[in-house]
């Protein structure tokens, strides 16, 4: 008998824990020697998806689930394997009465799992467990298609951009591969920026290979050899995944000289993004691979047609590649089976906020967003009162629960004056501002505006500034109006799409909620209690404080006693002429010299 | 820390000497000096036949480069959306107390630098912080102190 234990090594569960309990494990087999008649294997595997009761952990092929695993938890559940399961760390009903497999929790029995497929099902550190699940087939396939009939099959299935605007992939591979311009180049943007997202990690972490072996089937349909993974550099892990998997498929002839002796070849390469939100724009991030700053490009021609040093390029994100293999290994018309008219297949969802089940949801398209949030979510966390939901990262907009059974999907969002985005999904209670919220989300963009055309720039500016005057109880009832016009302004004139949907946090706001914009202009209120002029939000010092200061100059004195007397130049500390900059760079011709 | 000239000349050899890899050069070495010394953006701009004035433009415009030392810990204070409706500022009033430092800071003793990112992207644990590739979700102010009570002892102790 062969039990796989799959421990969740999620960002979330890590944070939990959740590598002790993979090494307790490990270290328990060796050691205890239980169940000798139980081969036992343990897989660090990518995201379970139910962060919030981290850390994870699945039995299979039995398929219990348990949550909130300790270390100390691993010998009562080694011992168990043979037995009935652990009941302690089962998931509990609200009305009572425990279950066993994830799909009977009211968190994944509706979801519905496509682009996830792989995620915390295999070890993504593993080609052959990749492999035993039918991994790399869409691509033996592709390999006997013309490259005409693959963009047809994209086509067919309806797949559109998952990064959030939507763009047919189908159409956009067909007009790169149009052009007779080589070479031509495939770009992965994993630079998942938007702030509460999380779903492109939870993929590169959790199913490398799902998404390389999308990229390359994309690179033999468009004709490109040579191709870039653009990552965020603070996704650690998602790096460390990645590359091992080019590694490993590279050694598996799926991707380099002549794939699977095909004679057709494909070069990739991680490039690691710096950390700027514009740069998830196709052109900033060509700019920016090409080794320029990441500002987006005035947009003469697509990047289907000169893209990458002028060359044909495709610019898909991690989960439109990852729905491909998908779509070419078991047919278009099955993926189109499900979703929307317009909108096919699934979406991925990072559910955050003021939520009780946070974590990774997977939905087929047109699910209301009542059941993302109440039914798989668990409504709203301590009781309190749902207020808003964002979609869509900072340049989505905030919905009340009067629309909450609209269906989501690329287009129904948008005539609201949100839009579905890339996936994050911030539920807010009644302690939350929604002016707060707006000037959040428009002083995030201004920071991150590249500053390249005047209007993004200075209108997030004098945006950022006039709601803080609003919060600040300093408002005047004009100022919604000057507010109108700059949203306006940067609706039409920005350059890029940072720009032009800049406005949605505070139109969909000024929408939805005017009466708090109302009230912290005349009132001088804010109901939730969050601008200060409400409800008492000073923080109380309720732990001895006194202690940790002590403690702490005692260490710093104990670190750095004799030598914070004497800089490591000679120069005497404390009394410094140039701040710190210069004060290193003199150490540094001491090193030098 | 300034790298030693042989030392710096072996990452940049990493590297052909063409434009595109500015980005990959300059977070080398700021993953080996915890920041980018003037001295170093003057050699890669030399090394990449990049002009200095393109590259000082790199470095300021991505927000991940520092032209300041920071501090042994790297504390990046999570501000996405979820963690701050969860009221990170309070979070950030916690550090301020203990350490003195507001975001963007590091403490003379080169000890602690206190950051804020856009998002870490951990979401469902918000609010969440993380010390150099550390991850601490779920944060109450007790837990803060919590932690950085620690690694206090763990200074003491090494000495």
């Amino acid at each position: 008998m062969k039990k796989t234990i799959l421990v969740c090594c999620g960002p979330g569960c890590i944070a939990y824990g959740g590598l002790d309990v993979a090494a307790s494990f490990r270290e328990k087999i060796a050691s205890l020697n239980v169940n000798a008649t139980v081969e036992t294997v343990i897989k660090q595997s990518g995201c379970h998806g139910f962060c919030s009761r981290g850390p994870l952990v699945r039995i299979m092929p039995d398929d219990i689930s348990y949550y909130r695993v300790k270390p100390k938890d691993t010998e009562e559940i080694l011992h168990s394997l043979d037995k009935d399961p652990v009941e302690r760390l089962l998931f509990h009903n609200v009305g009572g009465g425990s279950v066993k497999s994830q799909r009977e929790t009211p968190f994944y029995a509706s979801q519905m799992k496509l682009a996830l497929r792989n995620v915390g099902e295999i070890d993504p550190g593993s080609i052959s467990d990749y492999k035993a699940r039918g991994g790399y087939e869409a691509l033996r396939k592709a390999l006997t298609m013309e490259p005409e009939d693959i963009i047809a099959e994209i086509e067919k299935s309806g797949l559109r951009g998952r990064g959030g605007a939507g763009f047919p992939t189908g159409l956009k591979w067909r007009i790169a591969a149009g052009y007779d311009n080589f070479p031509k180049y495939v770009i992965m943007n994993g630079d998942e920026g938007d702030p509460g997202a999380f779903m492109d990690r939870a993929l590169m972490e959790g199913d490398p290979h799902g998404i390389l072996e999308g990229i390359i089937i994309c690179a033999l349909a468009i004709g490109a050899t040579e191709g870039y993974l653009y990552i965020r550099d603070e996704y650690t892990l998602s790096l460390e995944s990645m590359k091992e998997a080019l590694a490993d498929a590279e050694k598996g002839g799926f991707l380099g000289e002549s794939i699977l002796g095909s004679g057709r070849s494909l070069r990739l390469n991680v490039v690691r993004g710096g950390g700027a939100f514009v740069c998830g724009e196709s052109s900033a991030m060509i700019e920016s691979i090409e080794g320029s700053v990441g500002e987006p490009r005035a947009i003469l021609a697509y990047p289907t047609e000169q893209g990458l040093w002028d060359k044909p390029t495709v610019i898909n994100n991690v989960e439109t590649f990852i729905n491909v293999p998908l779509i070419i290994r078991d047919g278009s018309a099955k993926f189109a089976a499900t979703g929307t008219k317009t909108s096919k297949g699934t979406k991925v969802f990072s559910l955050a906020g003021k939520v009780r089940n946070s974590g990774l949801v997977e939905a087929p398209m047109g699910m209301t967003m009542r059941k993302i949030i109440f039914d798989i979510g668990g409504g709203v966390v301590g009781n309190r009162k749902f207020k808003a939901v964002q979609t869509g990262g900072p340049s989505g907009g905030a919905l009340p629960e009067s629309l909450l059974d609209l269906p989501i999907d690329f287009d129904t969002l948008v005539r609201y004056g949100s839009m579905m985005g890339s996936g994050g999904m911030i539920v807010m209670d009644d302690w939350t501002c929604m002016v707060a919220v707006a000037k959040y989300n428009i002083e995030f963009l201004a920071k991150e505006s590249c500053g390249a055309c005047v209007p993004c720039r200075e209108g997030l500016r004098a945006l950022s500034i006039l709601l803080t005057r609003i919060c600040d109880g300093e408002g005047e009832v004009r100022d919604l109006e000057i507010i109108r016009s700059i949203c306006e302004l940067l609706r039409q004139t920005s350059r890029c799409g940072l720009g032009k949907t800049a406005a949605n946090p505070v139109l969909s706001t000024l929408k939805y909620f005017p009466e708090e914009y109302e009230e912290h202009i005349r009132e001088k209120h804010c109901r939730a209690g969050v601008c200060g002029m409400g409800r008492n939000t000073e923080v109380k010092d309720d732990v001895d404080l006194a202690d940790i200061a002590a403690m702490a100059r005692a260490a710093r004195k104990a670190t750095f006693g004799e030598t914070r007397e004497k800089g490591p130049d000679g120069s005497v500390g404390g009394k410094k002429e140039n701040g710190t900059h210069n004060n290193k760079s003199t150490n540094s011709t001491g090193a030098e010299s | 820390m300034i790298l030693k000239e042989d030392k710096l000349s072996k990452l940049l050899q990493k590297y052909p000497q063409e434009r595109r890899h500015t980005l990959a050069v300059f977070q080398d070495i700021q993953h080996e000096c915890g920041f980018l010394p003037k001295e170093h953006i003057i050699e890669a701009a030399r090394y990449l036949k990049t002009p200095l004035a393109q590259a000082y433009a790199m470095v300021t415009f991505y927000r991940s480069f520092s032209l300041l030392p920071r501090g042994k810990y790297v504390i990046k204070v999570c501000d996405g959306t979820a963690c701050h409706i969860k009221n990170v500022q309070g979070r950030l009033d916690c550090l301020k107390r203990v350490l003195g430092l507001d975001p963007g800071e590091t403490d003379k003793d080169g000890l602690f630098t206190v950051e804020t990112v856009s998002c870490l992207g951990a979401c469902a644990i918000s609010p969440v912080m993380q010390i150099n590739e550390e991850y601490y979700g779920n944060l109450t102010e007790e837990k803060i102190y919590e932690i950085l009570a620690d690694l206090y002892r763990k200074e003491m102790r090494k000495l």
